[in-house]
């Protein structure tokens, strides 16, 4: 199978990056120390080459009345242009299809972000269920997608900017997006640090990086991205949650906008139906004070049964082993659990499935 | 050395339909030996090796030395934890008796020969990333007494191993 290719292929490798095949695409995996681009994200400034994401633009009079049924998050909450929302769209049983993000562009423009592994279903779901409501969807392949993230990235991006590029970028509040020199500037990360995520043409983004390389941020891969996302609690799709799993399960309820009441959307009759019947398993944080990892599949022990890890990792801020699990519900208020590591029971804690925000422990 | 956890729906099944499904960094389709090549560090003349990256070297004393190739360290990445054997185990040419584990994996770390732990690198407990600074110096791990001394002759000599790890 040939990999597929962001624009920045070629500079990676010339920046010395090991690729790995991520889902069908040839992507840096690290460009030298993971953890040394994890703590740089978390004191300075990072770059993560997130091309291999799909831009979805929707157009049409009726968009907002689609997104209001297609996603469990209401879009009504954007009421003002370039606000975004982070959402799961599910299926009629309630699981999790992919989550993303919708930016409200225009009344009959809308933006959708998805996940780059579940490409080519959620174009099929969305499709169709967009063709009652006489919604365009537009792939928008040409585009590319540079995530930068830190204390000092928005400083870094804006000092690349036009006057007026810079004065919109620096006004724009968390979880919104304005368009300006040609970019596509959203305040929004995978990093739980400020920054900025910028869509930009393909046939510019070379130039785009090689701009930001030279005010000072550092290229990041997907390892730190990965460690970088589990402290700062975000889940990551086909690990923490499914098609089998409900948002009620993957501590994503934030997300889910049962009011008003009379909004009908796609999974909202099995999501009532399990929040009356009580959800039977919650996502939980656990740390490990022991030395040692935390892994994805390792069985987690606690006194009203087994759960399982869904993302482990070695936290580089704590400097200990962190996890995202998922318990009988029953057991989550509890303080502590075990871990099955290799046929050895090692003591963890549950916690609030936070670690790190904004580079302080929490 | 063998990968015995990361992504474990990578891992421990090498499914890549499954693992296609992920939006997992560490999940792809092969295992990482397969698809990350690197620039390799000389590789000491004294050394012998195992297929699965473990390196030996014979001491003066009759006791051999044991670590992970340079290679095997660049394939794992950082690494974060060390588990050691204790002075005294007995350990089996081929089977597992240390783990490295790095942000990304874990590995089980052969025994090149059979015989007895004498000496185990206590630094690694506290700086596990000496293993990536200098895999074939410092970043040891353990010093074995073998039964059979002869056994280190039919280790992978220097060639032979960067033979390997170029087809690799």
């Amino acid at each position: 199978m040939t990999l597929q290719q962001t624009p920045l292929n070629v500079r990676h490798r010339e920046l010395g990056a090991k690729m790995v095949d991520f889902g069908g695409w040839d992507m840096p995996l690290h460009y030298g120390s993971q953890i040394d681009e994890h703590h740089i994200v978390r004191r300075a400034a990072g770059m993560f080459d997130v091309s291999h994401m799909t831009v979805v633009d929707l157009s049409g009079a009726r968009c907002r009345e689609f997104l209001r049924m297609l996603l469990a998050n209401n879009v009504d909450k954007l009421k003002v242009g370039g606000k975004a929302l982070y959402t799961c769209m599910l299926n009629e049983r309630g699981g999790v299809i992919d989550d993303l993000i919708v930016y409200f562009l225009r009344e009959d423009g809308f933006r959708l972000i998805v996940n780059a592994a579940t490409r080519a279903k959620d174009l099929a779901w969305i499709r169709a269920q967009a063709s009652a409501f006489e919604v365009g969807v537009a792939e928008r392949s040409e585009l590319a997608m540079v995530a930068v993230q830190g204390p000092r990235a928005r400083a870094a991006v804006e000092s690349l900017l036009s006057a007026d590029g810079r004065a919109a970028a620096a006004a724009l509040s968390r979880f919104a997006a304005v368009e300006s020199d040609g970019l596509f500037i959203a305040r929004t990360g995978y990093t739980g640090e400020d920054g900025y995520e910028i869509v930009v043409q393909s046939d510019r983004v070379p130039a785009f990086w090689n701009a930001l390389l030279d005010a000072g941020v550092r290229p990041c891969g997907l390892g730190a991205r990965d460690t970088l996302r589990l402290e700062a609690g975000m889940n990551l799709y086909g690990q923490d949650m499914d098609e089998d799993t409900s948002p009620l399960e993957a501590n994503l309820a934030w997300t889910v906008a049962f009011d008003p009441p009379g909004r009908v959307f796609i999974g909202r009759a099995a999501l009532e139906a399990q929040r009356a019947a009580g959800v039977a398993r919650v996502l939980v944080g656990l740390v490990m004070d022991e030395k040692g990892v935390l892994r994805h599949g390792q069985r987690v022990l606690t006194a009203a049964g087994d759960g399982e890890i869904l993302s482990g990792t070695f936290s580089p801020t704590l400097g200990k082993a962190i996890a995202l699990a998922r318990v009988p519900a029953a057991a989550a208020t509890d303080a502590s659990a075990q871990v099955d590591i290799r046929g050895k029971l090692v003591p963890v804690r549950l916690v609030k499935p936070v670690f790190v925000r904004e580079g302080k422990a929490v | 050395m063998s990968v015995t956890a990361g992504c474990e729906s990578l891992a421990a099944r090498h499914d890549a339909n499954t693992c296609k499904q992920h939006e997992h960094p560490l999940c792809y389709p092969d295992t990482p030996f397969q698809r990350i090549s690197t620039a390799m560090s000389e590789i000491p003349g004294d050394l012998r090796f195992m297929k699965s990256h473990e390196w030996a070297r014979k001491e003066g004393d009759g006791t051999v030395t044991v670590g992970i190739s340079d290679h095997a360290q660049g394939l794992l990445g950082d690494l974060v934890y060390v588990e050691l054997p204790s002075v005294g185990d007995r350990v089996e040419a081929g089977s597992g008796c240390a783990v490295v584990e790095s942000v990304k994996a874990a590995s089980d770390v052969y025994s090149p020969m059979t015989g007895t732990v004498v000496r185990v690198n206590q630094a690694l407990a506290d700086k596990p990333e000496t293993v990536n600074e200098d895999a074939f110096g410092e970043g040891w791990i353990f010093v074995l007494r073998p039964d059979d001394a002869t056994e280190y002759e039919e280790l992978l000599d220097p060639d032979a191993y960067q033979e390997l790890v170029d087809q690799t």
